[in-house]
């Protein structure tokens, strides 16, 4: 199957790969995904006190559409509060790495996996 | 060398140039462009003549008759024609089949169709090596059960399951037993006048011949009788009707010529390229093989790298054409079934490799290969979250997963 150049791009140099201790109050994390489904995403979160994301990283399992909308979503959340990364949708992030339909999956991983965090950030305050 | 490197081999292997040239030699006004069938002038005789040569070099690859011999699209339609052909052609006897689970489609959907035409198919389990257990089978067997299809040597693991004793088994109780050898003829030895299979599939593409032909050996003693599934001018006699493609035939022909004459050769370039790739990779953790050991060709090598995601891998793999065992494009996300049927993890079926090596393989591709599989592995578990909970000690079989 052909990917996007985008998606190469991600794939081979892939943005903010790493974790953040997950026991630090500032640290929100997401896990979505199943090792039976072949893939598995990890989000993480650095969330200043006004609700800010200041930094994230990413780990996936998962085939390069995976990898790339992870890797994206780490660049887009950056800067943003909680409610903006909230409304970040899975065709967005379809659209910008021209995710064919099959892969159309791996995007909504990543929105759950932003979701996620943000579940986990507000079940730590 | 040539990128990206071929390594696909158990899927399609290139002509051999040998082979190639036969095959030229039969298409235009100045070749043996003739009908087989034209029994009235010298282009039909002069085809004829050659593929009565190609059926003998068939016949002698495998020791069989070449009145055994019936040529077919491919291993596709041999299958069908076996397993649809004795099925019907025996179902006043019973209309029970035995077959495994990690078996070829071209088996697994032909018992399908045959399942709504009112067919019982048992589809057996298989050890964790990839092998049948013969005791399975054999109480598998009933006494309506009229054929048993088993395939030689699988085309994801390479694993060699033992057609002899299956053979005895079924010849025991009269049961048809058809051989799926597309991925064998060539590579192991088989002897047809010693084992005792009825009918057995071949695929010219899978040794160095051109796609789009095959054939089925239909044993004359016992004489086994098939209901034909194609209709026409009674080619075949009348097992598989159609003009014989000439250029096809001649190019099966010489490439089970040359696998007859290379065998040995083959398989020790093989065989060595195969310990040398292993050498390179298996100081990997978490690195498994695949299959029984013992009992498998080295040309179809199937490696998992654990907490690695297959079609990831194979991206990163950009110099080599390899397959995975991860089906992630299909719309199941379901691994393959062949390596979940030797009760593979998810994450292990999914990290799979299958690196099949063949007759144009080189020591230097290998040695690529080696450099780049071990720089992607170490890439990608930086990236995995599996890998990160593996070594912080998680069991990732107590975890929840949330599956979509
Ligand atoms: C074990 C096995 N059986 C059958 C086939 C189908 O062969 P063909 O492509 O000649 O129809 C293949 C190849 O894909 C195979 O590996």
């Amino acid at each position: 199957m052909a990917y996007s150049e985008k998606v190469i791009d991600h794939y081979e140099n892939p943005r903010n790969v790493g974790s953040f201790d997950k026991n630090d109050p500032t640290i929100a994390t997401g896990m979505v995904g199943a090792p039976a489904c072949g893939d598995v995403m990890k989000l993480q979160l650095k969330i200043n006190e006004s609700g800010i994301i200041e930094d994230a990283k990413f780990k996936t399992y998962g085939c390069g559409s995976a990898i790339a909308s992870s890797s994206l979503v780490t660049e887009w959340v950056k800067g943003k509060s909680i409610e903006e990364a909230q409304k970040l949708s899975n065709t967005l992030i379809a659209e910008e790495l021209a995710l064919p339909p099959v892969k159309i999956h791996c995007s909504i991983l990543a929105e759950d996996a932003i979701k996620a965090a943000i579940e986990d950030y507000k079940s730590k305050k | 060398m040539k990128l990206p490197i071929y390594l696909d081999y158990a899927a399609t292997t290139p002509v051999d140039p040998r082979v190639a040239e036969e095959m030229m030699k039969c298409l235009t006004m100045d070749g043996t462009f003739g009908n087989p069938a034209s029994r009235s002038h010298r282009y039909g005789w002069q085809a004829e003549e050659l593929i009565d040569i190609a059926r003998n070099n068939i016949a002698e690859l495998v020791n069989a008759d070449p009145r055994e011999i019936v040529f077919t699209s491919g291993a596709t339609e041999s299958n069908n024609l076996a397993i649809k052909g004795a099925a019907n052609f025996y179902s006043k006897k019973g209309k029970h089949i035995i077959t495994a689970q990690t078996e070829h489609k071209a088996v697994l959907d032909t018992c399908r169709e045959l399942e709504r035409q009112g067919f019982e198919v048992t589809y057996l389990n298989v050890l964790p090596n990839g092998l049948v257990d013969l005791n399975v089978l054999e109480a598998a067997m009933r006494d309506d059960t009229v054929l048993v299809s088993i395939m030689h040597v699988n085309n994801e693991i390479g694993v060699i399951q033992d057609i002899a004793k299956i053979g005895e088994l079924c010849r025991a109780r009269k049961i048809v037993f058809h051989v799926d050898a597309a991925q064998s003829a060539g590579k192991t030895p088989i002897d047809l006048r010693e084992l005792k299979v009825d009918l057995m599939s071949f695929s010219a593409h899978k040794i160095y011949g051109p796609k789009g032909i095959g054939a089925l050996y239909v044993s004359r003693k016992p004489r086994i009788r098939l209901e034909a599934q194609m209709h026409g001018g009674g080619h075949e006699r009348g097992f598989r009707s159609g003009t014989l493609p000439v250029h096809q035939i001649v190019g099966m022909g010489e490439a089970f010529r040359i696998a007859k004459e290379d065998m040995a050769k083959d398989t020790k370039h093989i065989e060595a390229l195969r310990a040398r790739l292993w050498e390179g990779v298996k100081h990997i953790e978490e690195t498994y093989i695949n299959g029984d050991m013992e009992h498998r060709v080295p040309g179809i090598f199937n490696v998992s790298f654990n907490f690695v995601e297959g079609e990831s891998l194979i991206m990163a793999l950009k110099d080599m054409a390899v397959s995975s065992g991860s089906a992630c494009t299909s719309a199941s996300l379901e691994p393959s079934y062949v390596l979940r049927a030797l009760g593979l993890t998810d994450e292990l079926a999914h990290s799979s490799i299958r690196f099949s090596i063949g007759r144009f393989t080189t020591e230097e591709e290998i040695d690529h290969v080696i450099g780049q599989v071990n720089n992607s592995i170490d890439k990608l578990r930086e990236m995995s979250p599996l890998w990160e909970m593996f070594k912080d000690g998680v069991d990732l079989s107590t975890i929840e997963w949330e599956a979509h």
